[in-house]
């Protein structure tokens, strides 16, 4: 680290010439913040990982029986209800708890920000690793849930991971931007639980996709979760139909979209972090 | 190639002061402001609305130089813009004016102990804190024994650090910073914690660093501490550079300026004078003044008066379990005493303590009084609240006493003997 001796210069109105090599840099940092942050959450272990597991439980067992037994809402494939609720959670709990954590990041860190400098983008980064944690519990859960109905994924599966990382792009970009604009208008963070609990409602969480009328499923990708719950459940459940690329396609440009339309605005404004938090 | 390793040009810093009730932007707010401003415009198209802001220069066109391996202190009173210049240098924040450029590593002690989790070990925090202070995980390794050596928290490096004593936390907090190796070290009072022997431990850390050939920037009100640690000290006032040079020379014209700018009574009020303090402390000290034998403001008194400090604050509910204190400093910022309310709880509302000094404790000189406030949800300090100048005349207008030295008067009684027979 200490072999070419960078020259640093400081100048108004214009942030490092070095930003993405800075944050390559401080690599490390995002480690510790997320070791930090993954520590204290499962520090008291019981309640960490019990939150961890009852939250997701508790909602599938309320839409199961809500949508599946009382609205008797249908389901594409040959899974059961809860199942298919359940592939779904994991991809929605993961986004908005990950929304929620990455949006308060910056105004929990207030201290660090005006005493040290750092790439500020590691601090609402860094928190989303929580999530993933998280993320592996409740699939854990997914599993010993299938192996109970003794129902076997599919081979697709496979292509777990690729939509997981469709999941990171929007949790990511609209966390860093909703941190970011969280630092200048304080009530902004009364706004995100609004949009969480709204959200679950227009993604197709406690019910299959299928049931949104064809000519309609294009304008529904557009929320970019969509694309990733039905990736979810073509990976994990048999049965399903296709996905449609053009609808996946849709949910990939929105989430790059969204991801570069937050990194832009993060580093527009980071620089006055320090001043006005 | 010039060995200089800082050079600032013209650098300015704005900030705009908003005269609103409320300390944060809101969106509610700015709604409401884009849409009144909206209406104003339709109904008079041509008045342009009022501003409730007002500029505000916490520094203006600074240019100065430091080389590889200086030592230079940053000295100036309270809101003279010496914090502003070091969040710069250490890019917490931008600059609105100028440019800097700056060779190196740069690390800050801004304040000791920034990251700390209180439910992690001391050992995860030395790793946390030294990985937020830009130290590689190999670095932190190479040097662990060392700091824990240094911060004497052997036997309780596996303990969160919630249950540390406050002295253990700051001693394994400093000793994490101590260890950095920037090329440029910036360092703001860290000095002004820990027991008396920790921060001669300190120093001499400090000092070992410089004389290892890295640069040091300083910022204390201990005079005593930048004249024996820096060799050359720049003087801020007013967001501008009054003097820079040899240490002596400058520390000299600081005093003066202490001289000059001394009032009976000071608002407390500015968040400015504040160092380390809570923004939304429970309790606020708001006013100091000094009152002389005769009841009236007075930032001079004779040494052979009585005196009277007020001091008042303002709490925003009941508190228990906290006190307030002051303390009283040398010109020079070695503290002389202090000493705390024996009142532990403070009622909601305007708060005033009232401290009778006895005349003749104070020897002639410049001195310094700072406040503090602990408990529960409270951190209030204000190192250089007041200046109290002690003057060498009776208050019955005849000189007292030719001289003094040092900064008591102590009730010495000689008796002296002559023997006819030698």
């Amino acid at each position: 680290m200490s072999s070419a001796v960078p020259t640093i210069i400081i100048k108004p109105g214009k942030g490092t010439v070095h930003y993405w090599r800075e944050l390559w840099q401080y690599r490390e940092l995002f480690y510790f913040l997320a070791w930090r942050d993954i520590l204290v959450r499962y520090k008291q272990t019981v309640i960490g990982i019990a939150w961890a597991i009852i939250r997701p439980v508790l909602t599938m067992v309320v839409f199961t029986i809500v949508f599946g037994k009382i609205a008797n809402l249908p389901t594409a494939g040959s899974a059961p209800y809860a199942i298919m609720v359940f592939a779904a959670l994991l991809p929605w709990q993961f986004f908005s708890s990950g929304l929620t954590e990455a949006s308060n990041s910056l105004i929990t860190n207030a201290n660090m920000l005006t005493k040290i400098f750092f790439p500020r983008l590691i601090v609402p980064a860094s928190t989303i690793i929580v999530c993933v944690v998280d993320f592996l519990i409740t699939l854990v859960i997914l599993a010993i849930l299938m192996a109970a109905y003794q129902f076997a994924p599919s081979w697709q599966a496979l292509f777990l991971p690729l939509f997981f990382l469709l999941a990171l792009l929007p949790t990511l970009g609209l966390g860093i931007w909703v941190a970011a604009v969280n630092v200048k208008y304080r009530d902004f963070r009364y706004v995100i639980p609004f949009v969480v609990q709204f959200g679950l409602y227009i993604t197709p969480v406690g019910f299959s996709s299928t049931i949104v009328p064809e000519k309609w499923r294009l304008l529904y990708s557009l929320n970019p979760i969509v694309g990733v719950v039905d990736g979810f459940r073509w990976c994990l459940l048999r049965g399903e139909p296709a996905l449609e690329p053009a609808s996946i396609g849709i949910s990939v440009f929105i989430s790059l979209l969204i991801l570069f339309w937050g990194v832009k605005y993060f580093k527009k404004v980071e620089r006055n972090f320090a001043d006005v938090i | 190639m010039s060995n200089t390793i800082i050079s600032a040009s013209n650098i300015g810093k704005k900030y705009i002061i908003r005269h609103n009730k409320d300390a944060y932007l809101t969106l509610r707010d700015q709604i409401a402001e884009t849409g009144k401003a909206l209406a104003r415009k339709i109904v008079k198209p041509k008045s342009s609305p009022k501003k409730a802001e007002e500029t505000f220069w916490a520094l203006r066109g600074l240019s100065f130089e430091i080389k590889q391996g200086e030592r230079v202190g940053i000295i100036g009173r309270n809101g003279a813009g010496k914090s502003t210049l070091l969040k710069i240098l250490s890019r917490i924040t931008e600059p609105s004016t100028g440019e800097i450029r700056m060779r190196g590593r740069v690390a800050s002690l801004l304040e000791v102990g920034t990251g700390f989790h209180p439910e992690l070990t001391g050992r995860e925090n030395i790793y946390l804190n030294g990985a937020i202070l830009g130290m590689s995980k190999k670095e932190i390794a190479r040097k662990f024994d060392e700091i824990v050596q240094f911060a004497e928290v052997e036997r309780f490096l596996d303990t969160p650090v919630k249950r540390y004593s406050s002295g253990m936390y700051v001693r394994l907090a400093f000793a994490v910073a101590a260890h950095l190796e920037p090329e440029i070290l910036i360092v703001d009072e860290v000095l002004a914690v820990g027991d008396a022997q920790f921060q001669k431990k300190c120093l001499g850390k400090m000092d070992e660093v410089a004389r290892g050939g890295r640069t040091v920037l300083f910022v204390s009100h201990n005079m005593n501490a930048i004249s024996s640690l820096c060799e050359r000290c720049i003087l801020l006032d007013g967001g501008k550079i009054i003097s820079q040079g040899r240490t002596n020379t400058v520390i000299k014209k600081y005093l003066a300026t202490q001289q000059v700018a001394s009032d009976g009574e000071v608002d407390l009020r500015p968040q400015r004078m504040r160092k380390n303090s809570l923004e939304d402390s429970r309790f606020k000290f708001t006013n100091i003044c000094i009152l002389n034998s005769k009841q009236k403001i007075s930032s001079h008194i004779f040494m052979n008066e009585p005196f009277t400090l007020v001091i008042q604050g303002v709490a925003n509910e009941d508190i228990e379990e906290s006190t307030i204190g002051y303390s009283v400093d040398s010109s020079l910022g070695f503290p002389l005493f202090n000493s705390f309310s024996p009142e532990k709880r403070i009622k909601k509302g305007l708060v005033t303590y009232k401290i009778n000094f006895n005349p003749n404790i104070l020897a002639p000189g410049m001195y310094t009084l700072g406040l503090g406030a602990n408990g529960a949800g409270i951190v209030d300090w204000i190192p250089e609240a007041i200046h109290l100048t002690v003057d060498n005349v009776s208050s019955t207008g005849k000189s007292n006493h030719p001289q003094y030295g040092g900064v008591i008067v102590y009730p010495y009684k000689w008796k002296i003997y002559h023997d006819k027979y030698t």
